[in-house]
């Protein structure tokens, strides 16, 4: 199962797209970082941190849910919902700019969803996407603004994104179909 | 076959049930999932767009055979936050007036397909009956003196909330514990969970299948108040009663009702809960309905969370039917 991204390489991979965020919004007073759960809300709150490391400036972070969003509800053959969670907004985005930060971008139907999510949250200046991985095989007109790495995959493959704070440690590993 | 990138570790097994018409048939996990769902939920209601599509163009009826307030505006709530179709069915006004039994105005509903029904009726079962009739989804809403697992739900998350969890709380509940459907449910669910579980009640309002529930079982009010984490109160059911349970009201409340005295055995942090309606100077004082232990008025909005929850893990399960 081949590990695609260690731990050195996310850690150099996400400074990098810190410095991206910071240098293409030219500065970072008016932006806020919205992570999508799960993983994306520690890749989110990481970004943060190296956002301050740059520029000094705390960056506001919240979790967006989108359980309730997505175009898949009661659809599961067998009755499986995923688990919803709490979303975390304590700011107003009103007149931010938004980055939604998720781990891997893949038909593009997460970001959709949580892009609704946002709509109803309030009225953004603008909604930049961060991911982690795109793997390609979108469905919807979605790309994102920052990516870590381009990892190319079959549909039947699955890509694991494990992040410290949840999974106790980082690596993108990428499961080839025939194996699931 | 997911498009979207659903690690399966998180994918939680729905209520795996079409429909909802008791706690007994629950587990403990279903129960914990529920209360799980319904934090999420909550925080929907904190929101200035106050509503999600998860039930976009699902239709759902809410068929109340039995007046009630807090309990439909509650489930209408969660239905329309969820994006929901809603039907109020008044009874006063339908044809169940003209002598149409329960079955043929389901049939009727049925007909025109609803996605679920919320029912309250006065006979204990006729959600089951429902059920065996009906594709819909049936989520008991109060049937007789059988159960209210919602209310229990919402009781037990408004606990929760407050204490952090269930198990090893004493909770004393006390009142009319012979005509209350939101006792049975409650019972099952606070022993399911592990709570030390307390009923209090004249001799005449305790039905004799208590002991069965392994909870402990008292007509002093302040065996069942000391040391409390919880004290839950129950109104006297009046218009169930006919015949002569205890001698006057006045005696009932001289010697259950909660009065700031007796609340002054439980613990310092004790959280007062009451279903609704409340009969002031009853089974409960103005001052203790009032007062800052009480947690009646967030029982009431945590009623609209767990709808949704109750709602949402069912509407996953209504096509597993057809997937069977």
């Amino acid at each position: 199962m081949p590990i695609v991204m260690d731990a050195d390489r996310i850690g150099r991979t996400l400074t990098r797209i810190a410095h991206e965020i910071v240098e293409r919004n030219k500065g970072v007073e008016d932006i806020a970082l919205i992570g999508v759960r799960r993983r994306g809300v520690p890749i989110a709150k990481r970004l943060a941190r190296f956002i301050a490391d740059i520029t000094s400036h705390d960056v506001p972070t919240g979790a967006l849910d989108i359980t309730m969003y997505r175009d898949d509800v009661s659809r599961h053959a067998v009755g499986l919902q995923p688990l919803v969670r709490r979303t975390e907004v304590s700011f107003s985005i009103d007149d931010r700019k938004i980055l939604l930060v998720d781990d891997v971008l893949y038909t593009g139907r997460t970001t959709r969803a949580a892009l609704d999510a946002l709509i109803d949250f309030g009225r953004p200046k603008a909604i930049q996407l961060v991911v982690l991985v795109d793997r390609g095989h979108r469905e919807l007109p979605i790309r994102a603004d920052y990516v870590g790495k381009n990892i190319p995959t079959a549909p039947t493959d699955v890509v694991h994104v494990r992040v410290q704070e949840i999974d106790d440690r980082d690596e993108v590993e990428l499961v080839s179909g025939g194996a699931a | 076959m997911t498009t979207q990138q659903v690690e399966p570790a998180e994918q939680v097994t729905s209520l795996r049930r079409k429909d909802l018409l008791g706690i007994e048939e629950l587990s403990a996990e279903e129960i914990t999932l529920v209360l799980d769902t319904a934090e999420a939920m909550k925080e929907i209601g904190s929101r200035t767009i106050k509503k999600v599509p998860a039930l976009r163009g699902k239709t759902v009826v809410n068929l109340f055979f039995e007046p009630s307030t807090r309990t439909r505006t509650s489930f209408e709530i969660a239905e329309k936050r969820l994006s929901a179709d809603t039907l109020n069915i008044a009874i006063g006004t339908s044809s169940v007036v003209k002598g149409e039994t329960l079955v043929d105005t389901a049939l009727t509903l049925e007909a025109m397909a609803p996605d679920m029904i919320v029912l309250r009726h006065q006979s204990s079962g006729a959600g089951h009956l429902l059920s065996r009739i009906c594709k819909s989804a049936i989520i008991n809403a109060g049937d007789g003196t059988h159960e209210h697992p919602t209310q229990a739900l919402l009781d037990a998350f408004t606990i929760r909330e407050r204490k952090g969890r269930l198990a090893g709380l004493k909770v004393a509940i006390i009142g009319d514990l012979v005509h209350s459907r939101v006792l049975r449910s409650n019972l099952h669910l606070l022993t399911k969970m592990g709570a030390e579980t307390w009923v209090c009640a004249p001799p005449t309002l305790v039905p004799p299948e208590m002991r069965r529930f392994g909870v402990v079982v008292t007509s002093v009010v302040e065996e069942a108040v000391r040391d409390a984490d919880v004290v839950m109160l129950l109104r006297i059911q009046l218009e169930r009663m006919e015949g002569a349970y205890f001698s006057s009201l006045r005696e009932y409340s001289t010697v259950f009702g909660m009065t700031e005295e007796r609340l002054r055995l439980a613990k310092p942090d004790v959280i007062i809960m009451h279903p609704g309606p409340m009969t002031r100077g009853v089974e409960i004082s103005s001052e203790v309905a009032d007062g800052p232990y009480s947690v009646i008025l967030d029982q009431v909005s945590n009623g609209v969370a767990v709808r949704m929850a109750v709602l949402y893990l069912l509407a996953g399960g209504a096509d597993h039917e057809e997937a069977a």
